[in-house]
């Protein structure tokens, strides 16, 4: 009934999507499982893309040429550029989006990829020969062969879905959970946990009163995610969303819902993240604060669905109601579902290799929620990469790592597979040390080229980042080459109360003023204005940043250097940590497990010191 | 700098006292085939019967020759410095018996310790910390009681302490910055500038006060440099020899007779000083030998931490006397005046000594006023009790990483006056964390993290 695959993908959301999307675009075939093909690329939490640290890895995923990107464009109902008063580095796009064109949009992309086919079951177990996965057997009994599996769980491995006192097994509400895999791993060797995550309320629309809530517009101008042309709704039509606060009152009926609640009661085991806490988890540790933030987003273009960002919970439906029909602009709200929490199984995901393929069994990968992550965008890059690396492995190719000094991407796996997580792992700019280096608006730079030779990124990409290249480099030129004089441009100056020019300057060094941007002298300087009409915005934008940053990539670039020297330092395959009594327990317990491949990769394990890669050096003789 | 994990097989030897004559010494020797060699040596015990932490006295032997009575210290591993079997071996203190044992032992298979090699041991095999380790080094390295309390201050974690705290205060710092990059969204109460204005101040000041203690580290750990400096036939040689209490340098009646540098050392109150006397200082001299000398000794008085300006009070001037301070004053160079000879003109002397006010007034030659000077001495190089609990910094290796924070603290402090925003300051910050790291441990955004989400409540 089914021939053999390159690549069998378990799960079709963000992970299991971006992965067949790979592979199947590098020319494997790739058969996607999912058990149901209506909830194909599912938003089971809010209705949004990107955010700070989430809006880069969207805009790498994109110059790698995976479909986030241009799905999130296409199905977006607002678009902001979130930290724009900051440093570039910390410029993140987020996008509002409508929930079911977001999931038909990557259900049609999927459609109209080649060497993509389909398939509705269960994945019960995977076909393991010779320490080798071959392949799958599905909850009806079939048997599908393949060179590599690719698992995509979500939450759905065991999933227990949590109202106050109401416990019902799932994968996300209403639908079920699946079993099987977890069980069998296990008795192959591997490690597993629980983790736990959760969702707040859906309200219907028709029932809040937005006057007594504040306002939050899209931006003024829709850059969108995509390197390519996409289609993205005009500013004016984007849809608003609301900010409201919860009162102190609210906090009071909230807990009287307490002593039925499955996070205090205990009945819930996993571990949930710490930094998008439960409301409830909300006004327990921080009491003193006497409100909270609500954003009220809105699902879609057409429905009346909202989604109550904030507002997620586990207490009972009937303290859901009542607590949020306290919330100003609330006080008629009609419940459409409740808020839940969700508790599923997980794999530490110190058990793989950097490309995602686990250690214990050969051409088994990991990707998403099952590595111990949240976040669609944090699932959609490692779909990305573990589809990538099937494809190479199967083509028996290096596996490409990505590091931490090249995307958030390389910075993700690196810290999942040496540190590990107990908490779901959300990325944050904090954990990229590189984070000069690792821009929304130089993506494309870093990554297409590096994907485009892997037979993933379109040439229609690659000849994007060659003329926006060429177009910096001759828009700097054309900076360096010309000089301002006082009386062009010092009205302005005083205008934006910056210091006169006493002389004639190179344009390059203007640049540099804090609070002057290139376009502001493209619009006050005539010859300027001639002299780049012909460039994109896109183009000016980049060429300002690196002269305004030089000075700070330089010394990023600097460390990157230093930190290569460690990397480099290999250390063998039979390295006897046994034999070097004078490690830590810890870190001894670290390595035998980890095994690392460089000195640097050993010094980024949680619990390793440096004494202990110092012992390390002195052991390899250095 | 350390040898092959072959050698970490080796059984090592070596002289654990100083070498030279005195009552005991005390050979150390490590490794597996310590028993064994010992053992074969020491003909009137089993020692591989007897117990770790034992002494055994007894006559080692070779080819039936008498080596030396002896006391064996026996420690099994892993209970002993280095982990490994140790044995010490206390002879009597003749460098002559003690190479003759030593000899002997490396002929049955053992081979000479490197340097620092028993301590580096230790730390490989988990007995010590790098800290720990480091401070042993200074521990062994230490010739006065100031300096051995330093070292074993800092192998009790006093500097660690000090340490943790300014971990803590940089974390707090560095997590507030990222908490207006990574939560800007959030609904949370951002430090505002002159908070963090303030909690750099803090750092700054705390990181200062650890790198001048280093300073006094130093003199703890190797010792104030006195240079005597004066003109020919002002006593120097004497004066050298009233604070020894005893003959070292030549003394005569010729002015010039120094012709060269001598150092020696002196302990004052459990403090190093290393003083040095110097060929006077004239202005022309015709004999070159002594030109040579005298070049030396200004070279001297600029390397050293004070000087001591001796000074003739029967034949100086005060005008001369006012240019000579002025002098030191302008070079920025820590200086003593002592008058001598005050015991020889009491009627001059006493005249003068209204105008000089800071001068203490001796005679080397009568040992007049000799305490006074010493005690003067450790008030112009300590300025303070050495025996406050302060920490002190005394490792070159953790001043380095000291300065190297404290410079990119200054830069942090100069882009929050320049108003940088916030992901550039955090560049800089990232430096300050890498090199108080080098010292307490790496510290990473998980630190940061941890703080922020203790503090703030995040998420939507």
């Amino acid at each position: 009934m089914f021939s053999k695959y390159d690549v069998i993908v378990v799960g079709a959301g963000h992970a299991g999507c971006e992965a067949a999307a790979a592979a199947a675009n590098m020319r494997s075939s790739v058969l996607l499982i999912t058990m149901n093909m209506q909830t194909i690329a599912q938003m089971s939490c809010n209705p949004a893309m990107g955010g700070i640290a989430k809006g880069q890895i969207v805009r790498e995923i994109d110059a790698m040429g995976g479909y986030s990107g241009i799905v999130s464009d296409k199905s977006m109902i607002q678009f902001r550029m979130l930290n724009l008063s900051k440093g570039p580095a910390m410029w993140s796009p987020r996008s509002q989006n409508d929930r079911m064109l977001f999931a038909t949009t990557w259900r049609d992309m999927l459609e109209a990829t080649p060497n993509v086919d389909f398939y509705q079951d269960m994945v019960r177990s995977i076909i393991i020969k010779n320490g080798k996965a071959a392949g799958v057997i599905t909850g009806l009994g079939h048997e599908i062969e393949s060179k590599t599996v690719v698992v995509t769980s979500g939450t759905f491995l065991n999933g227990i879905i949590h109202i106050g006192e109401k416990q019902l097994g799932g994968g996300r509400i209403s639908e079920k959970a699946a079993t099987g895999i977890t069980e069998q791993l296990v008795s192959l060797g591997f490690e597993s946990d629980r983790l736990k995550t959760g969702t707040p309320p859906r309200v219907d629309g028709r029932s809040l009163d937005y006057s007594k809530m504040e306002e939050q517009k899209g931006d003024e101008e829709v850059t969108g995610f995509s390197y390519l042309e996409t289609e993205k709704p005009k500013a004016s039509q984007q849809r608003s969303c609301f900010i409201t606060y919860t009162t102190p009152e609210v906090h009071e009926i909230l807990k009287t819902g307490f002593d039925r609640s499955p996070m205090f009661q205990g009945r819930i085991e996993g571990r949930g993240p710490r930094y998008c806490p439960s409301i409830e988890d909300k006004i327990n540790r921080f009491a003193d604060k006497d409100r909270h933030q609500l954003f009220v987003e809105p699902e879609g273009w057409n429905t009346v669905e909202i989604y109550v960002n904030g507002f997620s919970t586990s207490l009972p439906e009937d303290v859901q109601v009542k607590a949020l029909r306290t919330v100003a602009g609330f006080e008629n709200c009609k419940i459409f579902r409740p808020g839940y929490a969700i508790e599923y199984d997980y794999f530490p995901p110190t058990q793989l290799q950097s490309s995602l393929e686990t250690k214990l069994i050969k051409n088994l990968f990991f990707a998403g929620q099952i590595n111990g992550t949240t976040g669609y965008e944090e699932a959609a890059c490692q779909g990305l990469m573990a589809g990538i690396n099937a494809h190479l492995s199967v083509r028996n190719e290096e596996p490409l790592v990505l590091k931490r000094s090249e995307a958030y991407i390389g910075v993700l796996i690196d810290d999942l597979i040496n540190k590990g997580t107990d908490e779901p792992y959300r990325m944050f700019t904090s954990r990229a040390e590189f984070r000069t280096l690792l821009r929304q608006d130089n993506a494309d730079l870093r990554l297409t080229e590096m994907s485009y030779r892997l037979g993933l990124a379109s040439q229609e990409r690659m000849d994007k980042v060659i003329q926006k290249k060429e177009e910096v480099n001759k828009i700097k030129n054309i900076l360096n080459k010309t000089t301002i004089e006082p009386e062009e441009i010092n009205n302005y100056f005083s205008e934006i109360q910056s210091s006169p020019l006493t002389e004639k300057q190179k344009a390059t060094k203007v640049v540099l003023r804090p609070n002057v941007s290139l376009i502001s002298l493209i619009n006050n300087i005539y010859n300027l204005k001639i002299a780049l009409q012909s460039f994109s915005k896109e183009s000016i934008e980049q060429a300002e940043i690196q002269i305004k940053y030089e000075r700070y990539i330089e010394k990023e670039l600097d460390i990157v250097q230093k930190m290569k020297q460690l990397e480099e330092l290999t250390i063998p395959d039979t390295f006897n940590y046994d034999g070097v009594s004078a490690l830590s327990a810890e870190a001894l317990q670290k390595f035998k497990k980890i095994k690392p491949r460089t000195l640097g990769q050993a010094s980024r394990i949680s619990g390793v010191n440096p004494s202990d890669v110092q012992i390390l050096m002195v052991y390899m003789g250095r | 700098m350390l040898g092959k994990l072959s050698d970490w097989n080796e059984t090592i030897v070596a002289l654990a006292t100083p070498p030279g004559i005195g009552a005991i010494g005390v050979i150390r020797i490590s490794g597996k085939n310590t028993f064994n060699i010992i053992d074969e040596l020491f003909p009137s015990k089993n020692l591989h019967n007897q117990l770790s932490h034992t002494l055994h006295v007894g006559l080692l032997k070779y080819n039936n020759e008498v080596l030396d009575e002896v006391v064996l210290s026996l420690f099994k591993n892993p209970k002993s410095y280095t982990g490994e079997d140790v044995i010490e071996i206390s002879t009597h203190g003749s460098p002559f018996i003690q190479e003759k044992i030593i000899n002997t032992i490396i002929s049955k298979g053992a081979r000479l310790a490197k340097a620092g090699e028993f301590t580096q041991r230790a730390f490989l095999n988990g007995k010590l910390d790098l800290t720990q380790a480091e401070a042993v080094a200074d521990l062994i390295a230490s010739n006065t009681e100031a300096s051995r309390n330093t070292a074993i201050k800092n192998m009790r974690g006093k500097f660690s302490n000090q340490l943790k705290e300014l971990r803590d205060e940089l974390i707090k710092f560095s997590a507030l910055i990222e908490l207006e990059l990574d939560f800007s969204q959030e609904d949370v109460t951002f430090a505002d500038r002159k908070q963090l204005d303030n909690l750099i101040n803090v750092l700054i000041k705390n990181v200062n006060n650890l790198m001048q203690s280093f300073a006094l580290g130093n003199v703890i750990k190797n010792g104030v440099q006195v240079a005597i400096i004066g003109k020919p036939n002002a006593g120097k040689s004497t004066l050298l020899n009233a604070l020894l209490n005893e003959e070292r340098a030549i003394v005569s009646e010729i002015a010039g007779t120094t012709r060269d540098t001598i150092e020696e050392v002196l302990n004052i109150d459990g403090v190093l000083f290393r003083l040095i006397d110097t060929a006077g200082i004239r202005e022309h001299t015709t004999d070159i030998i002594e030109s040579i000398g005298v070049e030396r000794s200004i070279n001297k008085m600029n390397n050293a931490d004070v000087v001591v300006y001796l000074f003739d009070i029967n034949t100086i001037t005060e005008n001369e006397l006012i240019a000579i301070e002025q002098n030191f004053i302008k070079q920025n160079i820590q200086y003593l005046l002592v008058a001598n000879k005050i015991d020889e003109q009491i009627n001059v002397a006493s005249a003068k000594l209204n105008t000089i006010k800071n001068s203490i007034n001796i005679s080397a030659k009568s040992n007049l006023h000799i305490e006074e000077l010493k005690k003067e001495l450790i008030v112009a190089t300590i300025h303070g009790d050495l025996k406050t609990e302060d920490t002190v910094v005394t490792n070159a290796r953790h001043y380095e990483a000291l300065q190297k924070l404290s410079v990119s603290l200054q830069d942090v402090w100069n882009a929050l006056q320049q108003n940088v925003s916030g992901d550039l300051l955090a560049l800089d910050i990232r430096q300050c964390l890498h090199y108080l790291g080098l010292i307490t441990g790496e510290i990473t955004n998980e630190d940061q993290l941890g703080f922020i989400f203790s503090k703030f409540c995040i998420g939507k």
